[in-house]
């Protein structure tokens, strides 16, 4: 089947007063119909801009797409109108925010926000419109629906703000919605409830859904495929389960090994990934993950390395990738 | 020392007890004339002890009082009622100036390193201050060299003393976070969800920290946090809080191993597994519904409204947190 979704070399940078940020330098990846795909990666590695540039909705004047292609449904997003790209955003092309308060409009109701989305995007009467929100409440599993129809944002907690968020995102029938950390704001058994919650949904409509996220845990129970950012880039991709049983790049083992696992038995000591976080100002020559990666050879220092073939529907962009599962079992 | 007389717990092995513990705060109505219209039960009588040189894990969801519980212990925020018994001194009856010699021994790791490093000071003025307020001249020597000590304890490099918190990345600023605490050498912290603001890659280096530095000093913890895989790693011991109240302390394995208490089998499943086969096989117990407001708490059991083997007498009669199995305490009457 052709991809819904394909992002190719989109590079999307942000001109600061200390200079330019290469929040996203040169990342392709793609989104079949009905399909789940985890971006994962920590704050400031342009996971959320590359969203954002989905939606080309890059927050001006700092930032701006400087290169690549989105084609979505056969069209390249980047080159359409602004007019067109209206009718695509929230109707086609939906979008989850991490902060369901500071998302949603604190003066209108939430009926009102509901109905909003779907006369901009379809010719229905106000009659017709309330009664899909009604519909859209009780799908996303909001007790009392005509009740809450009427009321406004402070007056709904934390999970039934982002329930609320879902039910915009599906209220005009996407084919894909981009969820950027969707759950990060809110608490464990909610978390849970509202990530079993999008799943049943999106399986239903066979809606395509990208999960942006720092938390890899949180993504494998749900994701089909995994990419992992790092610095503006993808340095990792696999099928969902292939990642998390055979990664292939440091950063990834790195960041699967580091977090204390309820399954296992509890380690004396936790495996971190030692350094800090990249500065985007001043990445290192050759491989950003360098100055933290234990595997390094030489080679490493000078060229940056490719995202290239790993395995089976695998990608990597790290020199050492094809020796990293022996060396990994050497050191532990 | 103030002994209460109804100790049953041995104060020679515990640094600090509380006993009955309740923080309301009020809710104000009107703009001029104000008048309390109710109470939130932000900590509901609640009764656990601390063990020298251990860590107390406690978990719980946002808003039910652990972080409030912290502060208590700290009279950071003065207790509605009940004692907070440190080495055998009650804090929570104790006046300000009394207590002022008491808080070099009691300190905090905040939750955010963002907000809790005042921006306009540099890192030297920020570690330093505490050891100008105490007027602790350390062995006589130099603010400059006790600093530069603090930096490298919490692997920090000295030079940094002359930089600005924004200077610095998140973990490095709760890196300072945790110097500043150990600056007047305290025989008990509290980490108040110390590493949940932070970067996965980063969380691994402070909780080792924690632990290098627990080992080094003979610290005591209170390790508050929502995240179960991480307080298991961490703690001894963990207490687990549902709005406002206790319903399960054990030993961590105790607690991993035979959850007692059908939200703490709830918060245990909803943890995600970075594994796709392990997830794939997992039963997870979905809870229903939101935690209640504590205003308005539920009658008789707190839980009794998401529980899913909740009975009839569950919203009549108030659990009673008694020993199921040894050293491992519950409250709830269907366990």
């Amino acid at each position: 089947m052709a991809d819904l979704l394909e992002v190719r070399d989109l590079r999307t940078y942000l001109h600061t007063s200390h200079g330019v940020v290469k929040a996203v330098d040169g990342v392709s990846y793609s989104v079949a119909p009905g399909q789940t795909v985890a971006l994962v990666g920590e704050s400031g590695c342009g996971k959320t801009m590359s969203a954002l540039s989905i939606m080309r909705l890059v927050p001006k004047p700092q930032g701006s797409i400087v290169g690549g292609e989105i084609i979505f449904a056969g069209r390249d997003l980047l080159t359409l109108k602004d007019e067109e790209m209206r009718r695509i955003r929230g109707a086609e092309i939906a979008m989850i925010f991490q902060e369901p308060m500071s998302s949603l409009n604190p003066v209108l109701t939430i009926g009102r926000q509901i109905t909003e989305t779907l006369e901009a995007h379809s010719a229905v009467s106000k009659e017709e419109a309330r009664e899909r929100a009604l519909e859209l409440l009780r799908l996303v599993g909001i007790p009392d629906p005509v009740q809450r129809l009427s009321e406004y944002p402070h007056q709904f907690s934390g999970g039934m703000r982002q329930r609320v968020m879902i039910a915009i995102a599906l209220s005009c029938k996407p084919k894909l919605i981009l969820a950027d950390e969707p759950t990060t704001a809110l608490d464990v058994t909610i978390q849970a409830q509202i990530l079993e919650l999008v799943r049943d949904l999106t399986q239903k409509f066979g809606v395509a859904l990208m999960i942006i996220t720092h938390n890899l845990g949180v993504v494998a129970r749900y994701a089909d495929r995994v990419n992992v950012m790092y610095a503006g880039k993808i340095i990792e991709s696999a099928g969902a389960r292939e990642i998390y049983e055979n990664p292939r790049h440091p950063y990834t083992l790195g960041l699967l090994r580091s977090v204390p696992r309820l399954d296992q038995p509890r380690k004396a000591k936790l495996d971190p990934i030692e350094g800090q976080p990249p500065d985007l100002w001043n990445l290192p020559q050759g491989c950003s993950f360098l100055p933290r990666c234990r595997f390094a050879v030489g080679k490493c220092g000078q060229e940056v390395p490719p995202l290239r073939e790993a395995g089976d529907s695998h990608r990597s962009a790290c020199w050492v990738a094809e020796t990293l599962q022996q060396q990994t079992v050497l050191s532990s | 020392m103030a002994q209460t007389q109804n100790s049953t717990l041995n104060t020679q092995n515990s640094i600090l007890e509380v006993r009955g513990l309740k923080k309301y705060f009020p809710i104000y109505s009107g703009l001029f004339a104000q008048r309390v219209e109710g109470w939130v039960r932000a900590v509901d009588d609640i009764s656990f002890s601390i063990r020298r040189g251990e860590t107390l894990g406690l978990v719980g969801e946002s808003g039910c009082g652990k972080t409030t519980t912290g502060r208590c212990i700290l009279q950071l925020d003065r207790p509605t009622a009940g004692e907070v018994l440190f080495e055998g001194q009650n804090l929570a009856r104790m006046a300000d100036a009394a207590l002022r010699p008491l808080r070099r021994q009691m300190q905090i790791v905040f939750q955010d390193p963002y907000s809790s490093l005042n921006p306009r000071m540099t890192i030297g003025q920020i570690l330093s201050e505490p050891i100008r307020v105490h007027r602790i001249s350390p062995d006589g020597r130099r603010y400059e060299d006790r600093v530069a000590e603090l930096l490298s304890v919490v692997g920090l490099n000295p030079l940094m003393a002359g930089r600005y918190p924004h200077e610095l990345s998140g973990g490095q600023r709760q890196r300072v976070g945790i110097a500043r605490a150990l600056a007047l050498e305290p025989k008990f912290i509290v980490c108040d969800e110390p590493i949940s603001a932070l970067d996965v890659s980063i969380q691994a280096q402070i909780l080792n920290l924690l632990e290098e530095l627990q080992e080094r000093f003979g610290l005591t913890y209170l390790f508050i946090a929502h995240d179960l895989s991480v307080v298991r790693h961490i703690s001894d011991r963990i207490v687990v809080m549902y709005l406002g109240k206790v319903v399960e302390i054990a030993d961590r394995q105790e607690l991993y191993e035979n959850p007692l208490h059908p939200y703490t089998k709830a918060l245990l499943s909803a943890v995600p597994i970075p594994d796709p086969l392990v997830e794939a096989k997992r039963e997870r117990v979905v809870l229903g519904g939101e935690v209640p407001s504590p205003l308005n708490p539920p009658h008789g059991c707190i839980f009794h409204s998401r529980c899913p083997i909740a009975v009839e007498e569950c919203s009549q009669r108030v659990p009673e947190i008694r020993e199921v199995r040894p050293n491992h305490r519950a409250a709830c009457i269907r366990v």
